[in-house]
């Protein structure tokens, strides 16, 4: 039956950011890829993204952040996803996640202390985050 | 001459309207007291008597009917996450018609189902999960109802990969069910028509004799048909139009009876002033029903809501008290003769009533702070632009001041955030026609429409 056997991904931007463009982009490649994708658009809350994943029962929730407060949005992302009982969802995190050009490998380390699982630095190629899925579904 | 013979089976009275379709005017008007415990075609008799003796004798006519009696139709909708699933399960229910008594959320716990058993719903709603999506929950909430006490049917409109199983597991447990498309197939997209068809199907085909209205219904020329569904479908027509005749535009309605309040709008809600929308898009046609919301049978649970907002203040309390439990022990009682001293206090519950029904009807919008300036987020409707309110129901028409009472359904900054019509005209359904019109506009739209433009008054 439809979906139940593809990789469900729900992709958005956010916080209040309101950089468009690389969330349509990602809509797109994500889709083409051979997922099912729900895309809450941009300012998009840790609510919306958590409740989209209950009712989609997704595997993957891929946060875009450009205008750089990523990381203060997405602190406590992963706790809610616990109370929600989304146990072992997968948390990515990818765009312009902080201000400035910071030296990324002490980025990742803050964002991985927050639970989340991938964290990328800017300009980074979807087809990445598609690699890494298939490792980290595997497990 | 041709007659249109409109009734309304409510709870207490069953009220008859006669048309004469050719004119275009309502001719008579009668009431009697619903005889469901009995036989339900005495009291339908004894108000079409009193017709008969205002009109003399009148043949042919055409009979139309519909019904709130016997508890209206009961439901219980149920779903995944509040704002999601067990939304579009809620509102599915109240558009169909339904007197939706309570909406759950996740997975159900025994003390629900007790609750639900305590309920005794008609129809219990099961949804969640979009398609593809979770059906764990749609699953285990199955095996919850299908242990449920309670002689109900069950409609399933939840995740479709989960239906099926649903289904049996529900009919395993004895329960008769329908199974309909998901409420929320995708993301954020309601698809709440099927459910609502199937809901008025099990009310005409099932329900309808359940309640003791079989025999009366064989004298009608069309299917009974719930009465909010009638009121839903005149406030459509009011606003849209039809060939002929033109509408009202965006337009809301508030009905408030003694158990429920109903309320209505009839309006695209799209943002009005560039904010963005979170949450899901609600329809152009969106009912909701207040069941702790009424002037009689609920005003217990009107009064606590209004405590919790810190209201009523200006009375001497002991006369409140005096009037709940008046109005407790006769819910047919007015704020008349000996208990006229209780009409200020009927009147501002009446305003309490609307207020926080408007509240939970309408959208809200929220300022937030971004490095680049403020922005808005909107959830639920904009109802900011609508140009009409029509006010129904005996507790607001009968009122000395239906205006101070109907105010409340307006923009206030008391309520800075609720986005609730700016500058309404309000109008008045003085003759209770709002249900009749509904079942009218079945057969002759054009002249339901038209009698609703004439009667319906603006008050100043
Ligand atoms: C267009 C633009 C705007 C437009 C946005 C219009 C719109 N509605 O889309 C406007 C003018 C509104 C705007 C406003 C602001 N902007 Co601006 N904006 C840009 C700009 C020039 C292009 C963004 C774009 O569309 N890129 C094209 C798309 C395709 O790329 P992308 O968004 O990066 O997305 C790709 C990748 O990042 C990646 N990706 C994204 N998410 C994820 C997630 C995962 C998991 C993975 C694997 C990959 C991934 O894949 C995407 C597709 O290839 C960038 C600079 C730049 N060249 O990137 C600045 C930029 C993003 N903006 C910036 C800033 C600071 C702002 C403002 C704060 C400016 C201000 N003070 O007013 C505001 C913020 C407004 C807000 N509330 O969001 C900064 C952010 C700096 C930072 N993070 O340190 C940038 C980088 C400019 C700069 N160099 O300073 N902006």
């Amino acid at each position: 039956m439809e979906g139940q056997d593809k990789v469900t991904l729900v992709i958005g931007v956010i916080g209040a950011d309101v950089h468009a463009v690389g969330n349509k982009i990602l809509n797109y490649t994500f889709t083409k890829a051979g997922f099912n994708v729900v895309n809450l658009g941009v300012m998009v809350s840790q609510t919306e993204f958590v409740e989209a994943a209950v009712e989609a029962d997704a595997d993957v929730i891929m946060v875009s952040s450009l205008y750089g407060h990523g990381e203060i949005d997405v602190k406590g992302l992963r706790e809610k996803c616990d109370e929600a009982g989304l146990n072992n969802i997968l948390l990515y995190v990818g765009g312009n996640i902080v201000v400035g050009k910071q030296n990324f490998e002490e980025v990742e380390k803050r964002f991985l202390a927050m639970g989340i699982n991938r964290a990328y630095p800017p300009g980074t190629d979807p087809q990445t985050a598609i690699k890494h899925l298939a490792e980290d579904l595997k497990k | 001459m041709s007659i249109y013979i409109l009734t309304d089976f409510g709870s207490t009275y069953t009220k008859m309207m006669a048309v004469d379709v050719d004119k275009g005017e309502i001719i008579a008007f009668s009431k009697s007291f619903t005889t469901i415990e009995t036989d339900v075609t005495e009291g339908y008799n004894n108000a079409l008597a009193g017709i008969k003796s205002q009109l003399g004798d009148f043949v042919p006519a055409v009979f139309l009917a519909c019904s709130s009696a016997a508890g209206g139709l009961k439901i219980v909708s149920s779903g995944l996450v509040p704002d999601l699933t067990a939304k579009a399960s809620r509102l599915a229910a109240a558009s169909a018609g339904g007197k939706v008594v309570k909406t759950y959320s996740y997975e159900l716990t025994e003390f629900e189902m007790e609750e639900i058993t305590a309920i005794n719903p008609d129809i219990v709603l099961l949804s969640g999960g979009i398609d593809g999506g979770n059906k764990k929950v749609l699953l285990q909430n199955a095996e919850t109802i299908a242990k449920t006490e309670g002689d109900f049917f069950v409609i399933v409109a939840g995740n479709r990969s989960g239906a099926m199983e649903a289904r049996k597991i529900l009919e395993g447990g004895g329960k008769r069910v329908i199974v309909c498309e998901n409420v929320m197939p995708t993301f954020g997209k309601l698809n709440i028509d099927p459910t609502k068809v199937a809901i008025r199907d099990l009310f005409i085909e099932n329900i309808v004799s359940a309640k003791g209205l079989d025999k009366v219904a064989g004298m009608m020329d069309m299917e009974i048909i719930p009465t909010p569904l009638a009121v839903y479908e005149a406030c459509e027509l009011l606003s849209k139009g039809c060939e002929g005749e033109k509408g009202l535009g965006e337009l809301m309605a508030y009905d408030l009876g003694g158990a429920t309040c109903d309320v209505y709008s009839m309006a695209d809600g799209l943002p009005k002033s560039g904010a963005f929308i979170s949450g899901i898009q609600e329809p152009f046609a969106k009912r909701t029903v207040e069941g702790d919301i009424g002037m009689r049978y609920s005003l217990h649970a009107l009064y606590d809501l209004i405590c919790e907002e810190g209201g009523l203040g200006d009375f001497d309390q002991g006369d409140v008290a005096d009037w709940l439990d008046i109005c407790k022990s006769n819910p047919d009682v007015l704020p008349q003769g000996e208990y006229s001293k209780y009409a200020q206090i009927d009147s501002s519950f009446a305003g309490w009533a609307i207020r926080l029904s408007a509240a939970r009807h309408v959208g809200y919008v929220e300022r937030i702070f971004t490095p680049s300036g403020e922005v808005f987020s909107q959830e639920g409707k904009d109802l900011t632009r609508v140009e009409y309110i029509i006010g129904s129901g005996g507790a607001v028409i009968n009122a000395p001041d239906p205006k101070m009472i109907l105010q409340e359904a307006s923009y206030s900054p008391r309520d800075l955030n609720a986005l609730k019509p700016q500058n309404p005209k309000i109008l008045l359904d003085k003759e209770n026609a709002l249900a009749a019109m509904g079942l009218l506009a079945r057969r002759h739209p054009d002249i339901a429409l038209r009698i609703m433009k004439n009667s319906f008054t603006e008050i100043e």
